[in-house]
């Protein structure tokens, strides 16, 4: 047999010998990452920071998840993507805003849970109305909602950068 | 804080049984050995070797027989490890005809061509493997037979000292008319279902009880005792059978196992010391013992008439170089006797395929090893999880004492280079092996059943006033 073609084999065994491996490393790549992101119910919100920061890991795929949901219903110019507390011991936390109700209280089911003596379980919710504005309502609270300085006693809509007070946690929206 | 909104869960996605990219996986690996049976006729005789259909249908009719019965009887199971084994085998039959075809080391007295023989063996292994797969069909059954696997393993461990030393040493039963059978192989498939399931129960004692001393926990002294036994165990094997790599193996084994179903690291720095005692002591009275220490210290020295095994081994590595002298045209043969076929196949691969093809085989077993030990993460059930990491942690450890041995790394001790050395037992032994992890694999894998719907969790109604 020719050297050529011994050569040609030789290197062309050596070559499919890897080929196999790296094949192999591709399939066990693709059950690496054969996971599913799934999003329980919308009630468990943003919140404490504990947990928020062991859900960093899933962020990624849910924010592209996000990222396309938020092509379909383009909001308005100068509307709120967030809601970030300002004062109090949740200071720093950000919700990010995409049309769902957000609810504040010391229930633990809450989308942030505060961790406030002046708040009641159930404290105020945080919702859009149709035309995408959003509005805060009071739902009985022993101690008061308050924005700016006024004590709400109907869903009120909220200003951009207006500090909703609740015990010592101040809210604001934010874009 | 980035803006996390919305509470998740990672599950895997729901039935990829992957069992089509096995199938490709394994036409891949049946085309590779016959690649290289091609290439190695071409290298010999300057034609294609006459038995290139019978090889290649033979190879590829156990393919597809036993994708046939994982698609059926697990279909789950890992796509990886049945194309890898398949692999494995293939250019082990390839290396074996390979060697067959040098005079000096065929001859009637080293038993003539292994090559047909361990193609009959290969055909026995995945009859067995089927089996498993077939009749097996949960593994749990077989935390049932604890204890019984302990007895079993013992006798199969025991059992050699009763029949006389075949090169040195006696890991071999003989039965005349018959042929002989190392039974060292199929014990290690045993003796981890034991340790599975013993570990399984015990494991809260050996982990919990214990002091802290120096950032490690110290055991109590009477939980000291099974790694006693079983350090007694294997001193024993070595004494009685003077075998290196059976004792080795089975004490090995057993840290594993430990240090896993307990998570102390104490185990390991325990184990170490023990074994490293155990065989300096043992080194200083067992005459073969000291033969291959001495061996693997000075290769070169020379012994009757040349060099040693050790040294022909790194010599053919040597000469292979990084890409290799090509199949079928190394000089692998000079190491004598029927060694290349069976303890320094490696040397060959090393030779003929170079540190690329080398590097390529071990890479392979590797992945066959952390195809198990996912398989042990994934397993649902802790005697599966055991079970999983002590059949891979034991052919790990075979890999690495055959391998270690051959490349000069540790003394050489007689095991074999699972699917790719001549031996039968061997082969048979790790089909089995592969069988069980595709079945633990198997219901790792399986997407759990749909809840059976409840009648509470329907929606409730609210009463507004």
């Amino acid at each position: 047999m020719s050297e050529l073609t011994l050569t040609v084999m030789r290197l062309g065994f050596l070559a499919v010998l890897w080929l196999f491996v790296i094949v192999a490393v591709q399939v066990i790549r693709s059950d690496l990452f054969g996971t599913r992101v799934t999003q329980r119910g919308a009630a468990r919100r943003g919140g404490q920071e504990g947990r928020a920061q062991q859900r960093q890991q899933a962020a990624p795929p849910q924010q592209r998840r996000q990222e396309g949901g938020r092509g379909n219903n383009r909001q308005r110019r100068g509307a709120p993507t967030k809601l970030v507390v300002s004062e109090g011991t949740l200071t720093g936390t950000t919700v990010a805003l995409q049309g769902q109700t957000i609810s504040l209280g010391r229930a633990h089911d809450s989308t942030i849970v505060l961790d406030d003596d002046y708040a009641s379980s159930r404290h105020a919710r945080i919702y859009p109305d149709r035309d995408g504005q959003w509005i805060v309502e009071d739902l009985g609270s022993t101690n008061g909602t308050y924005l700016d300085r006024t004590r709400l006693t109907t869903p009120t809509p909220i200003p951009l950068g207006a500090p909703i007070r609740i015990g010592k946690t101040v809210i604001e929206l934010r874009k | 804080m980035s803006s996390t909104t919305t509470t998740t869960t990672v599950g895997t996605i729901g039935a990829p049984s992957r069992r089509n990219t096995e199938l490709a996986m394994l036409v891949f690996a049946v085309l590779i050995p016959v690649f290289a049976y091609i290439n190695v006729g071409l290298a010999k005789e300057g034609s294609v070797p006459a038995g290139i259909l019978g090889y290649s249908l033979g190879l590829g009719l156990l393919a597809g027989v036993t994708h046939l019965v994982v698609r059926k009887w697990a279909p789950y199971a890992d796509p990886l490890m049945l194309p890898i084994a398949t692999l494995l085998n293939g250019l082990g039959l390839v290396f074996i005809w390979r060697l067959d075809q040098e005079p000096q080391i065929t001859t009637k007295q080293l038993g003539g061509a292994m090559a047909p023989g361990q193609m009959m063996w290969s055909t026995l292994g995945v009859a067995l493997f089927l089996g498993v797969l077939i009749f097996l069909k949960d593994h749990r059954v077989l935390q049932r037979y604890t204890y019984i696997s302990m007895v079993v393993a013992l006798v199969l461990l025991i059992a050699p000292v009763f029949f006389p030393a075949k090169f040195g040493a006696r890991i071999w039963i003989t039965i005349p008319g018959v042929g002989s059978l190392q039974p060292g192989e199929f014990a290690k498939i045993v003796i981890a279902i034991f340790f599975a399931g013993y570990l399984m129960v015990k494991r809260d004692a050996l982990a919990l009880a214990s002091r802290r001393f120096m950032g490690l926990y110290l055991p109590r002294g009477r939980d000291l005792g099974p790694i006693l036994v079983i350090w007694a165990l294997s001193l024993m094997i070595l004494v009685f059978e003077t075998d290196l790599g059976t004792s080795l193996l089975f004490f090995g084994l057993f840290v594993v196992m430990l240090y896993v179903a307990t998570e102390r690291t104490s185990w390991i720095v325990f184990g170490l010391l023990l074994s490293g005692a155990g065989a300096v002591a043992v080194a200083t009275f067992e005459s073969h013992v000291q033969t291959r220490v001495h061996n693997w210290l000075n290769p070169l020295e020379l012994l009757n008439g040349g060099v040693t095994e050790t040294a022909q081994a790194m010599y053919s590595f040597g000469s292979g170089g990084i890409l290799g002298s090509g199949l079928g045209q190394g000089y692998s043969r000079l190491i004598g006797g029927i060694a290349p076929k069976s303890d320094y196949i490696l040397a060959t691969v090393g030779e003929e395929a170079g540190l690329a093809g080398l590097m390529a085989i071990l890479l392979l077993y590797g992945l066959l090893i952390e195809r198990g030990i996912r398989t042990a993460l994934a397993a649902r059930d802790p005697f599966g999880k055991l079970l999983a990491v002590g059949l891979s942690g034991a052919f790990a450890l075979q890999v690495f004492v055959v391998a270690g041995g051959v490349t000069g790394l540790i003394p050489l001790t007689g095991m074999t280079m699972p699917f790719l050395a001549q031996g039968g037992s061997s082969v048979i032994a790790n089909w089995a092996l592969v069988a069980l992890l595709l079945r633990i694999s198997d219901t790792a894998r399986r997407p759990a059943p749909a809840p059976a719907p409840s009648t509470d969790a329907e929606m409730t109604q609210v009463v507004r006033p």
